[in-house]
């Protein structure tokens, strides 16, 4: 009965989250509306990279090769087939999750600091590929000028595409999280031997959790496309790939919306930032020493673990 | 290229150009192996202090009008600024960190990248650098019809002087000995009365400074630039792994294969030469997991 009310109350304000989101596209600015979309593609991709680093355990150093290559793919088909955009929308997850199960095939055998390093090896080829490939990447110039469908190319338009796809996207990351596979995920994370011994077969949920991880990355390129209309090879370089490890740390990663407020954090801090000094990077790696000395927990599992004391306290009196 | 134009001559000539890549990538990937095998720590930051090393080298040089003296001075003291730059960042900040997990402490040294990127930025500005040989080992030398530069000549004496260096200090003196029993039991180590945070300090440094050193031998070869932190620190990691955690020889034969795969990649296939030593190390990987030689841990 509590869980059901709980539930709904969920679902509530979920709905009520998506249509707050939706009106912001009447009132806000096109700067503004530009900067939410941004975020919520990060932010898309920083959930997407927790599902197997927060919630799985796994070292996953390299997932923005994984966004990288929905990107591309959706820009190779707007600019180089005569194909409907739609099937590079649907494209482009897909081409993630098959470079996710490739990548997940060959690594997930291997134990944490190896399986991190052998993916970032994996990553940086496909990334030196793309690097040197000029004649179909456009090596390391990127493509610009993407022409994306009209309905979704003007700013409003790409700020209520983002929005809806974030949405779904999140709650079918949600649902993931909270059903038995991500309970057994979450269980491999923190005891991988004993669920071994109950017969949990961990290479397979592993797998699996890699490639869900590398569907919505890839989906989380396509809105990137969408809101910038162009693509570079240093969207799936390692750099990228430890700073949007930085937003999950920053927002929380053992908390399901933590990454979308680290994401959130760090792309306004970067606008907001920019705009006073070319020193961006210098900024956030104070940032990241601070956060690392005094929050290592993350701001929503700081305030998480409050709020469980509060309950406790409270409970006890 | 013609066809079949790749004679021995040319082969040959690559595979000395990379065996000198070779000497470069084996200073800076020893050292960066030293600090993971004994302090366990995946430092980032290792390749933003080869750059630092290499824009210190540039200053230095610079100052003493690129002279061969001036070279010399430089490659002195360059390894010794990035070294004390490390003794700060050691015991100031990282020394309070060893009890986090691998992950905590990668993020926290590429904290470092992005600082130490933004600094290198500020001092010596964004555009790229770069330094002549000095004149004792400039110009190049007749290989069979083909110039061999002199500079890599002295790159080959190098490494393997780094190489016996290395191996004295950790089989030969004391520190060596206690770092090497740090790493596998730290807290035997601690029990029998020696201090171990003093040596973890001390590898830390050395490390660093082999990543000082490295970005000095390499400044005379290529553009001094921003970004190329980036591109050693992964190359060093890759040959680390390769090579096994912590094995010092084995950073040597990891360096060697990621060397001479890209030397002779840039005489198969020009464009795509960048991607030989990748998927020579995810072959590697493949075969054996855990590295060719017997990783620390």
């Amino acid at each position: 009965m509590k869980a059901q009310s709980a539930g709904i109350r969920k679902t509530g304000a979920a709905a009520g989250a998506l249509t707050g989101f939706l009106l912001l596209a009447l009132v806000l600015p096109r700067f503004y509306l530009y900067l939410l979309s941004l975020i919520l593609a990060t932010g898309l991709l920083a959930t997407s990279l927790n599902l197997v680093l927060g919630f799985g355990g796994m070292y996953q150093f390299h997932h923005s090769v994984f966004y990288g290559v929905g990107a591309y793919c959706l820009a190779l088909i707007l600019t180089r087939s005569g194909l409907p955009a739609w099937i590079g929308y649907l494209a482009a997850p897909l081409a993630a999750s098959v470079l996710g199960l490739v990548m997940g095939l060959l690594t997930v055998r291997l134990s944490k600091l190896y399986f991190g390093m052998l993916q970032i090896s994996l990553g940086s080829l496909v990334w030196a590929i793309v690097y040197r490939w000029y004649s179909f990447t456009g090596g390391d110039d990127g493509i610009h000028g993407i022409p994306v469908p009209e309905l979704i190319g003007t700013s409003t338009g790409a700020y209520v595409f983002a929005v809806l796809v974030t949405a779904a996207s999140l709650a079918v990351m949600y649902c993931i999280v909270s059903s038995p596979f991500g309970m057994t995920f979450a269980g491999i994370r923190d005891n991988p031997e004993r669920c071994r011994a109950v017969g949990i077969d961990v290479t397979a949920h592993q797998l699996a959790g890699q490639v869900l991880a590398a569907f919505f990355a890839g989906v989380a390129g396509t809105l990137f496309v969408t809101v910038e209309g162009s693509v570079f090879p240093d969207m799936m370089f390692w750099t990228l790939s430890l700073e949007i490890l930085i937003m999950c740390l920053l927002g929380g990663w053992f908390t399901f919306f933590g990454p979308m407020l680290g994401a959130a954090i760090i792309v306004m801090l970067r606008t907001v930032v920019g705009i006073y000094t070319e020193y961006w990077t210098l900024v956030l790696g104070l940032v990241l020493i601070l956060l690392i000395f005094f929050l290592p927990e993350g701001v929503l599992g700081i305030l998480q673990k409050g709020r469980q004391a509060g309950g406790k306290d409270a409970a006890g009196n | 290229m013609d066809s079949g134009g790749i004679t021995v001559a040319a082969l040959m000539q690559q595979v000395l150009v990379g065996l000198s890549r070779t000497t470069i990538l084996f200073i800076v990937s020893s050292g960066l192996s030293l600090v993971l095998g004994v302090l366990r720590i995946p430092n980032v930051a290792h390749g933003s202090l080869y750059m630092i090393g290499a824009f210190v080298t540039y200053s230095v040089a610079s100052f003493f009008g690129q002279t061969t003296a001036g070279f010399i001075i430089a490659l002195a003291v360059a390894p010794l600024v990035v070294a004390a730059v490390s003794l700060v960042l050691e015991r100031g900040l990282l020394c309070h960190l060893y009890d986090r997990e691998h992950l905590m402490l990668l993020l926290f040294t590429f904290a470092f990248t992005l600082v130490f990127g933004d600094l290198v930025k500020m001092i010596w500005g964004s555009d790229y650098r770069s330094l002549s040989a000095p004149a004792i080992v400039q110009g190049s030398f007749d290989l069979g019809g083909f110039p061999f530069p002199r500079y890599s000549l002295f790159l080959l004496v190098m490494g393997p002087l780094v190489a016996l260096g290395l191996w004295l200090l950790t089989n030969k003196t004391k520190i060596g000995k206690i770092a090497r029993a740090a790493a596998v039991d730290r807290e035997m180590v601690d029990a029998i009365g020696i201090d171990v945070s003093k040596v973890f300090a001390a590898v830390f440094v050395i490390g660093c400074y082999l990543a000082g050193l490295g970005g000095a031998l390499v400044a005379p070869t290529q553009n001094i630039t921003q970004g190329m932190d980036h591109t050693i620190i992964i190359e060093a990691f890759l040959i680390v792994i390769i090579g096994g955690l912590g094995n010092i020889w084995g950073a040597l034969l990891g360096a060697a294969i990621f060397g001479l795969t890209d030397a002779i990649g840039i005489l198969i296939w020009p464009q795509f030469a960048i991607v030989f030593p990748y998927t020579a190390v995810v072959i590697v990987l493949l075969i054996r997991p855990r590295g060719l030689l017997k990783a620390i841990w």
